[in-house]
């Protein structure tokens, strides 16, 4: 019977198993032989070394494009976790009826259904030299000059991150604070706590497994990004993912295997740490 | 009715502000689609005209956007339809509890945070070193997987984590066999979470970018040509599909939300569905 137990399970997760050996497993597994090989401009050659890391490790490029990579994955963090811990605080406690709360919700997370590419497009209309941000700033008074570091800069690629990724906070942190007893801030207030003692001593603490799962989502989505960085910098600023994109497109592909390995230990060490502070399985 | 307090009002602004964050870029190139035929990519608007969706429709203007469009559709349903069933045979799995599900979780785990372009490498170089055709069916359809499978899966751990096993024993007592339990009880009450499944199945297919970008092949997907249309077009008629494909994915999203709330109408008018299972 126990044994049964077993088999049916494997049986039933085959499908699951199966798509993940193929496709996340063997292309891990491959990457990690490829960054050990070698490459001429035209092909690559099976052969054992080190050049990859050697390089990797002895450019000063590389340095400089994990600093911009954490760089662009704190300040994101920060952001994203101050708009998503309020905006996630008034639908939780500040929207008593239930309809109202819930269409609000959805009113955050439909854009996460509609396409990146397209909602960093439509960036440029407001921020180019010309576009709305620059002329409303100049019609006030503000500026004599448009800005030109609004578009194709740091402040873009970042706004760009904000504006895909804070739903993944919002979410998150809304389906925990959904599920605190508000026996619990009735007896805060009841004990003569100010809303904003309330909101420091008991609602943060129980909102930390939300905000952990929340900070893995935006960490990793941000860390591992190419082509955010690429379309709002205009191809001016870089992080790991083009480094490693940039290194495909030249066909180098152990070179590239062999930075993205170091991009995913990374990540693991990140994660890694975050789930110390949470049980994921627990949180569902 | 308590009195609302300041805080209530700051708070409502600046989630006023946020959506107005969220939805206004879209709004703004949804009007400049409108562009007329003279204007550019930013205000101020050269009259109002639909020349830039009738340019779209023009065969020679912009590249393969039909056909890539066809395929991104097949293969987001496509995509739909495996994950729904592998997610739910997954989360069934996972009710058992049974020896290793723990590393497998973690895997799910590694799936959804590797970063795509790693996927996308990863089963491209597979393809290349064994000789096999890259395909968006193929290598595109699998590497699609590893992203919508996880969140699949997190809906249904979500769903198993609440659900009542007091309806699964009951009918057991009645004498249903171990299939009308799944197919009479446990299916129809977590449909809705289907539909949500569905939704994440499809969107997230239609919309990828990174992991379709090496396994695609030598024909687009949606998303891939409108990267590459960012690269050489510079007229609004890169407004005017964003708007257009904005649209069908909000239609889409309306359709399966519509769904959900179908489901649940009927659900309360009807109440129960004793008897159907014989």
């Amino acid at each position: 019977m126990l044994k049964n137990r077993h088999i049916q399970g494997w049986l039933q997760a085959a499908p699951l198993s199966l798509v993940l050996l193929g496709f996340l497993i063997l292309p891990i597994i491959t990457i990690v032989v490829v960054s050990f090989w070698q490459a001429t401009e035209f092909s690559i050659i099976p052969a054992f070394s080190l050049e990859n890391y050697e390089f990797l490790f002895g450019s000063p490029v590389t340095y400089k494009v994990f600093f911009a990579t954490f760089k662009y994955a704190s300040i994101t963090w920060a952001m994203t976790l101050a708009i998503g811990f309020t905006v996630a605080y008034y639908l939780a406690f500040h929207i008593k009826n239930q309809t109202t709360q819930i269409a609000l919700f959805l009113l955050c997370t439909i854009p996460f259904w509609t396409s990146n590419i397209i909602r960093m497009i439509s960036w440029i209309p407001f921020l180019g030299r010309n576009g709305i941000a620059n002329s409303m700033l100049q019609s006030w008074g503000v500026i004599d000059q448009p800005l030109e570091w609004l578009l194709y800069s740091d402040f873009s690629v970042i706004l760009a991150f904000v504006h895909l990724y804070t739903l993944f906070m919002v979410v998150p942190i809304f389906n925990t604070m959904t599920r605190i007893d508000h026996s619990l801030i009735e007896a805060a207030r009841d004990n003569g706590a100010s809303g904003f003692q309330t909101l420091t001593h008991v609602i943060l603490p129980l909102t930390k497994p939300g905000i952990m799962i929340g900070t893995i989502f935006v960490l990793t989505l941000v860390m591992g990004d190419f082509i955010t960085v690429r379309f709002m910098s205009g191809s001016q600023k870089a992080n790991v993912g083009r480094l490693i994109s940039n290194d495909i497109a030249l066909l180098q592909y152990p070179s590239a295997a062999a930075t993205a390995v170091i991009l995913l230990i990374t990540v693991l060490i990140v994660i890694g740490i975050l789930l110390r502070f949470v049980d994921i399985r627990k949180e569902l | 009715m308590e009195k609302k307090s300041k805080s209530f009002y700051v708070l409502t602004a600046f989630f006023a502000l946020f959506i107005l964050f969220l939805y206004g870029p879209t709004l703004t190139i949804g009007i400049l689609s409108f562009q007329g035929p003279g204007g550019g990519l930013t205000f101020p608007m050269q009259g109002a005209s639909l020349n830039w969706f009738h340019e779209l429709f023009q065969e020679q203007a912009v590249g393969d956007i039909w056909g890539s469009f066809r395929r991104s559709f097949a293969l987001g349903l496509m995509v739909m339809v495996t994950t729904v069933v592998v997610s739910v045979m997954g989360g069934f799995a996972f009710r058992k509890r049974f020896y290793g599900s723990g590393i497998l979780f973690y895997l799910i785990i590694a799936s959804l945070v590797i970063p795509s372009i790693l996927i996308s490498l990863g089963v491209g170089l597979i393809f290349n070193q064994f000789g096999l055709k890259i395909h968006w069916a193929t290598s595109g359809f699998g590497s699609q997987l590893t992203w919508t499978l996880p969140f699949g899966l997190l809906i249904m751990f979500a769903v198993f984590n609440r659900f009542d096993k007091s309806f699964e024993e009951a009918a057991r007592d009645q004498g249903a066999s171990p299939w009308q339990t799944v197919r009479y009880v446990v299916l129809p009450i977590i449909a809705p979470s289907l539909i949500g499944v569905g939704l994440f199945g499809f969107t997230l297919s239609y919309d990828e970018f990174a992991r379709t970008l090496l396994t695609a092949g030598s024909y687009n997907t949606l998303p891939l040509e409108i990267f590459g249309m960012t690269t050489n077009v510079t007229t609004p008629v890169i407004y005017a599909l964003g708007t257009l494909t904005t649209l069908f994915s909000l239609l889409i999203i309306g359709a399966f939300l519509l769904t959900v709330w179908v489901l649940g109408k009927r659900r309360a008018r009807f109440g129960s569905d004793a008897g159907q299972g014989v």
